[in-house]
């Protein structure tokens, strides 16, 4: 609720730039360390997550996260694997248990590869969706508002109701009452999360329609749905950029949330929060069964925060006069 | 001003009739009926069954159900399917338990957020300042139930004392220092981590406000008539830089009864939380739509305070 209301407060961004714009963004995007810290972290997460879906699927993967070997069951990180009780298919390929084993002695650091791939595309699906449905939604708004204001506050009575229900406590009630996928969560997180990239959008339209390339496109005799996803949508990106990379964050934690919730993507399939959850009977004993899920859930999320606040940062050239 | 709020409840009305029903149709659309909970229980009869739907009005169409249960909630005689409890009762009952984590995380939101935020800005830039920056992200990143396991090995290992549940099991006659003592134990680690999430994101909010009104041309005026630093930053830029906080005291209200699911469930807190996903796991449709509800008029509750306090905070807002 507060994070909202403090979105929504932060000064406009303006796309009037007296820097040229591709050249003073990448300038401005390296003088701001917590940013390019946050976008290194997350194109290295990127890349983990790429190759851990490629290395723990398939028949035969070569990290192989469902192997379970009871006789190595809570194995600390680190620790050489006995190599007298497994047969050859059962030893872990970089030949230690980089973060040790679970209560069933499968590899955490396999299942970690694997839930990487499931945050990222929860994170990037979920926020593809809801920024979809709310550039559309607030660019009619937006653009439609004056001259049929009842499409506009359709639109934003909408958003109001929307904005009424307690957003984890929805997504976990549908979540639940749906059968449990991956593709379920996605979609239920998207639909949820949409209200505030709607206003965003339809702020940004209502000062960019008054704007001379809009009536000059009008005057051409351009038509309204071109215009709008044409000329203004790209002219509208910014602030939607932002709240999408911080969105990413947000649907990244709760998709944790529900996991360690059992919600989650269903099991054998590994997840974070789910490797977490499963982790929480032994904190005393197997404490790394709760630190390698939780600090890879916390850098990803951060790297996410770091980047859209620099991102929202140097967008934002009231902001960047004062420092 | 009357007529702003007028026109507001009628608003606000009109959104919460539109609430409930949405919330209505998600919950009886999705697939998988609240008699098919439990299959497999050999006393599950589908003459139970059938009993089961006539006595909740299962077998009626879908509007019909809507009015019979927007009816039952607005006369307060809503009854849970689990053990046919009146809703209201089990959620006041709950709601007594989930109070003092709520005013507990509220009173360290407020109190803590504002030296952070004030300091942050008067020293942007600054060593202080950055690494304030850099822990409210850090704050804001983790996940609660991450930062719940961190904490409890740390007090556990550290303090030696049990921190799951309202109190230790089986303390009863203990002598009322240690009672007192457990009780906060108890209370102190939910409250800190409900709490987090709020002082990191409204220190970062404090210092933009501070840092907005203090590049504003009065102050920067105060500063040149000779006016001491500690009365430009407290009485010129924090009185006016306090005007949007007065309107979060009403957006707290959801709050209330949102109680966290999750740190609910680590700690075994009897709580409001914890008391919706027990009804999610067992379908309990009143349950859940009366939370929903009732979350829903305080979301609306708070925003119409928020908007009267401003207007009485604010004389340039009042039209």
């Amino acid at each position: 609720m507060m994070r909202d209301a403090a979105d929504t407060v932060s000064p406009g961004f303006q796309v009037d730039d007296p820097v040229a714009p591709q050249q003073g963004f990448g300038q401005l995007l390296k003088q701001n360390r917590l940013a390019m810290i946050g976008l290194a972290i997350f194109v290295v997460f990127f890349c983990i997550a790429l190759l851990g879906l490629g290395l723990t699927s398939g028949r035969n993967p070569t990290f192989d996260p469902a192997v379970v070997r009871l006789q190595e069951k809570l194995r600390p990180p680190l620790s050489k694997p006995n190599l007298e009780t497994l047969s050859t298919e059962e030893v872990p390929r970089l030949g230690v248990y980089l973060f040790g084993t679970d209560d069933l002695g499968r590899d955490v650091f396999a299942r970690m590869l694997q839930g990487a791939w499931v945050s990222l595309t929860v994170g990037f699906v979920a926020v593809g969706i809801s920024v979809f449905i709310g550039i559309f939604m607030g660019g009619i708004a937006g653009y439609f508002g004056q001259s049929h204001t009842s499409i506009d506050t359709l639109i934003m009575r909408f958003v109001d109701i929307m904005l009424c229900f307690p957003s984890f406590f929805l997504i976990l009630t549908v979540v639940a009452l749906l059968p449990a996928s991956m593709y379920n969560i996605m979609i239920v997180i998207g639909l949820t999360s949409w209200m505030g990239t709607t206003r965003f959008v339809r702020a940004e339209f209502l000062s960019l329609r008054e704007q001379d390339f809009v009536t000059a496109a009008r005057a051409l005799g351009v038509s309204n749905f071109r215009i709008i996803f044409r000329h203004m949508i790209p002219n509208a990106m910014a602030p939607v950029l932002v709240s999408a990379t911080i969105g990413i964050a947000t649907a990244i934690l709760t998709e944790a949330g529900l996991s360690f919730l059992g919600f989650g993507v269903p099991p054998p399939h590994a997840t974070w929060g789910g490797i977490l959850s499963d982790g929480k009977r032994f904190i005393f004993d197997a404490p790394w069964l709760t630190f390698a899920p939780g600090f890879a859930i916390l850098i990803v999320v951060l790297s996410f925060n770091l980047f859209g606040e620099g991102l929202r940062d140097i967008l934002n050239p009231k902001l960047r006069e004062r420092y | 001003m009357l007529s702003f709020i007028g026109r507001s409840v009628i608003q606000k009305t009109i959104t919460l009739f539109f609430v409930s029903i949405v919330s209505f149709l998600i919950i009886h659309l999705a697939p998988g009926a609240p008699s098919q909970v439990d299959p497999l229980n050999p006393k599950f009869t589908p003459q139970m069954v059938e009993r089961f739907r006539k006595e909740f009005h299962l077998d009626e169409p879908l509007y019909i159900q809507y009015t019979y249960f927007y009816r039952d909630l607005l006369t307060g005689k809503t009854v849970s399917w689990k053990d046919n409890q009146s809703v209201l009762g089990k959620i006041w009952e709950r709601f007594l338990n989930s109070l003092p984590l709520f005013i507990v995380g509220t009173i360290l939101t407020w109190t803590l957020s504002f030296p952070v935020g004030i300091r942050s800005a008067i020293f942007r830039g600054g060593l202080y300042d950055r690494n304030a920056t850099f822990f409210s992200y850090l704050l804001i990143s983790i996940p609660g139930f991450f930062f719940a396991y961190i904490l409890i090995i740390l007090v556990v290992t550290q303090f030696h004392v049990p921190v799951i549940g309202l109190k230790t099991f089986g303390i009863g006659d203990a002598a009322w220092p240690r009672l007192v003592m457990d009780r906060v134990w108890h209370l102190l680690l939910p409250s800190v981590l409900g709490a987090t999430g709020g002082i990191a994101i409204l220190s970062r909010y404090v210092r933009s406000q501070m840092l907005e009104v203090e590049g504003q041309d009065y102050v920067r005026t105060a500063r040149a008539k000779g006016v001491p630093e500690e009365q430009v930053h407290y009485k010129h830029a924090l009185r006016n830089a306090l005007l949007p906080f007065v309107t979060m005291f009403g957006l707290i209200l959801p709050g209330l009864i949102g109680g966290s699911v999750i740190i609910e469930s680590i700690f075994s807190w009897p709580g409001m939380g914890r008391m919706a996903f027990e009804a999610i796991l067992a379908r309990d449709y009143p349950i859940i739509l009366t939370v929903n509800f009732v979350s829903a008029v305080l979301v609306l509750a708070g925003t119409f305070v928020s908007d009267l306090l401003y207007m009485v905070v604010d004389p340039r807002i009042r039209l």
